[in-house]
């Protein structure tokens, strides 16, 4: 299947390995996988501090780039940017040909994990990874895209993991996008509570599909100097050994 | 109910609103430790309940979507099904009162306890009395307002408001309160519930035998017959509104439902929702006053307030804020109350469905902050009986805060985003085409040694900008990676 990746600006910039992760996941699932170079981000910030007309500006801009490509299925690492292209045609007016592109695009655009699951029907990816691993449902993954088992199902076939469910799986990280930085000090007692009940469990790796959470998670724990790590999705599914 | 500005809810549409001071408050609260560990016991409880009770209805999906349709089909016809239950109940000899508003809502129930001539009125627990600030109201009218809920008693005991919707004193330990009852009522110290239930219940006992008053709240008024209907767990409100001779209840105008049997669907929500009991202790239809063969108070009246509420009605979007049965449990499940709870929210509204109504009953430019205290998880979406997209409505007034969609006249809620706006603009401006976001991300590697480095320039830099310092208070700053994956992409064409 031709499918084209839409890497988010998060990854592209910060966390390129995930990216090369979600290519690798995805050519061994037997995909042919398309980068366009034009993109850049789907516009969630603004969109979800209030700014509707800048993020009607990037979420043109991210239309133009997907809304004429010749993919059958548009790929994202993030459960959150996913949702977002699903909630894109809500910033055009029904009469407004953008608001018919946005929902043909939204149509064909998947987060990973589900993608490997729903659309491919393929739960194992020849994985290998040792360690004892926990699961963190980024919200919008979760609530908006109703995205559950698919990611649990993936990480049951990984061979040598140890995979334990958290409590507090479903909990919120905090990050909310602005709100980490508008409330930090709600956000990380949210944080610092989601994680008192995910140490209880001893875990040495925590795992999601979306590299906000994993920032929020990772930089709280690096500023603790605890052990666990945090790892995306495509990066465990990458992994070999 | 027309759309006119004029009707836009005053300044004092919701009595001891403080949302300005949500970021003290939060600081306030994170701070007080015996405050996190009752809301986190409480709040951990009501939800396990919750779960349990909503598992033993195999069809509750199915519910909540009548319930929703049932409420979209009323509120979409608002003013036909409130004359009907207007009419139904005159027919039944209720007094029938309107209220546009806080004040003029006050000064019914006044003239009402004023013709009846009371000194004392007992209350059971509502919110709407709360939003139009009756208590204080009545005071002023020389009345003695006695609230006989027994959180909401507490509360009233401790001159505090309550900071949650169904449990008013639930930031509150059992030694706080033994601690007020020995104070207030001169009990010997105990920590026994039983023998403070006790001595609340002598009290309260004695003032029920006093008051010519009984003030209620509504839980569903039926526009088909006329009745309305109150649950409560404690006999309370039966006793508040049977031993007084005259009893009025207050209902904000979104609390009618077109039938009769329409009870059976949010019967089994609400109780569900709200405490996790499949039913409440007492459930009291009432349908006109006593008469030859039927008991009741002998003179009952309904107040019909708006305050606010009618404005909600324009847009399909806000109008389902309408819908909420006050049950709590959006409070329960979110991650913020959780932490900081209800007081912080300045608003006897607290939690999703408050930071979604406070602004839209007192003006976005009284409670500007609260839309934006979220991290839009979605919590409150998914066990909100009704299904209202809190999210979305959250998203909506953000837009309309960032607008500068304020009432005429009032302090604009644009003040202090002058920054943020630029910031946005920048963004989109970087965001809207290949070249601009390689040129930006570009400047970012160039300036970010020095920025996220701990030398002086680093220190300067989160002090001026703030979203940078507030990242970094208790976290560390994941730094772009040196070479992006689109220029990965590039080196290995394709190939990585």
């Amino acid at each position: 299947m031709r499918v084209a990746l839409f890497v988010t600006c998060l990854v592209d910039q910060l966390w390129p390995s995930v990216g090369t992760a979600t290519v690798r996941v995805l050519e061994r699932a037997g995909c042919e996988v398309l980068f366009d170079e034009r993109q850049t981000c789907c516009g969630q910030p603004a969109f979800n501090s209030g700014y509707r007309d800048e993020a009607r500006t990037v979420a043109r801009a991210f239309l133009e780039v997907y809304g004429r490509d010749d993919a059958e299925a548009l790929v994202l690492p993030s459960g959150s940017c996913a949702a977002m292209v699903h909630h894109m045609a809500e910033l055009f007016d029904e009469s407004d040909p953008w608001h018919a592109r946005a929902k043909a695009v939204a149509a064909r655009t998947h987060e990973l994990g589900a993608f490997l699951v729903n659309v491919l029907g393929v739960d194992d990816v020849g994985a290998t990874f040792a360690g004892r691993v926990t699961w963190h449902d980024a919200c919008h993954g979760l609530r908006d895209l109703g995205i559950r088992e698919e990611p649990r199902r993936l990480l049951a076939k990984v061979r040598g993991i140890e995979f334990v469910e958290a409590s507090s799986a479903e909990s919120c990280c905090g990050f909310g996008g602005t709100f980490s930085v508008k409330y930090p000090a709600i956000s990380v007692a949210m944080l610092d509570q989601k994680l008192q009940a995910l140490e209880l469990d001893e875990v040495d790796t925590i795992v999601s599909g979306d590299v906000s959470c994993l920032m929020q998670i990772g930089g709280r724990l690096a500023r603790r100097k605890s052990p666990i790590r945090t790892l995306h999705l495509a990066e465990l599914l990458a992994s070999e050994r | 109910m027309s759309a006119s500005g004029k009707e836009a809810p005053g300044p004092e549409a919701i009595a001891h609103l403080d949302s300005e001071h949500f970021d003290e408050a939060v600081v306030k609260a994170l701070g007080d430790e015996v405050l996190r560990g009752a809301l986190r016991n409480a709040t951990e409880l009501f939800s396990s309940r919750r779960s349990a009770a909503v598992a033993s209805l195999p069809d509750w999906e199915d519910l909540r979507e009548r319930a929703r349709a049932i409420k979209e089909e009323t509120l979409a016809n608002l003013d036909a099904f409130l004359e009907e239950f207007a009419a139904n109940a005159e027919r039944e000899g209720v007094q029938v009162h309107w209220a546009r508003d806080a004040a003029e809502a006050c000064e019914v129930v006044l003239a009402v306890a004023r013709a009846t001539g009371a000194t004392t009125a007992v209350k059971s627990k509502s919110m709407t009395t709360e939003e139009i600030g009756l208590n204080d109201a009545l005071e002023r009218g020389g009345l003695l307002p006695v609230e006989t809920d027994l959180g909401e008693w507490i509360i009233q005991l401790a001159g505090e408001t309550p900071s949650h919707i169904i449990v008013p004193a639930i930031h509150k330990t059992k030694a706080q309160i033994a601690e007020l009852f020995v104070e207030k009522l001169g009990i010997p110290p105990t920590d026994d519930v039983t023998e403070l239930t006790l001595a609340a219940r002598r009290v309260l006992r004695e003032t029920f035998a006093q008051a010519d008053l009984g003030i209620s709240g509504v839980n569903f008024g039926i526009a088909e017959t006329g009745s309305f209907l109150v649950l409560e767990n404690e006999g309370n409100a039966r006793m508040t509104t049977s031993l007084p001779r005259a009893h009025i209840a207050v209902m904000g105008i979104e609390k009618v439902i077109p039938l009769f049997e329409d009870l059976e669907v949010f019967l089994r929500l609400l109780p569900r929702s709200g405490t996790g009991q499949h039913l409440t202790s007492y459930q009291t239809i009432f349908t006109g006053p006593r008469r030859e063969g039927r008991e009741g108070p002998e003179e009952l009246h309904l107040l019909i307030v708006d305050n606010g509420r009618s404005a909600m009605l324009r847009e399909r979007v806000t109008r389902q804020s309408l819908a909420c049965i006050r049950c709590g449990a959006c409070l329960n499940a979110c991650p913020v109350y959780q932490q900081i709870g209800g007081h912080a929210y300045g608003s006897v509204y607290p939690g999703p469905i408050g930071a979604v109504i406070t602004p839209q009953l007192a003006g976005l430019d009284k409670a500007a902050k609260l839309p934006f205290a979220s991290s839009l998880c979605g919590a409150c979406r998914d066990v909100c009986p009704v299904k209202i997209d809190i999210p979305q409505l959250l998203l909506h007034l953000r837009a309309r805060i960032v607008l500068g969609d304020g009432p005429p006249g009032g302090k604009s809620t644009r003040e202090g985003r002058f920054l943020e706006r630029l910031a946005f603009r920048a963004w989109a401006w970087a965001m809207a085409g290949p070249r601009r976001y390689r040129f930006t991300a570009w400047v970012t590697r160039i300036v970010q040694p020095v920025v996220v480095g701990d030398g002086r320039i680093g220190r300067l830099a989160r002090r001026l900008v703030p979203p940078l310092g507030a990242w970094t208070a208790a976290r560390e700053l994941r730094a772009a990676a040196p070479r992006s994956f689109r220029a990965e992409w590039r080196r290995t064409k394709g190939k990585v």
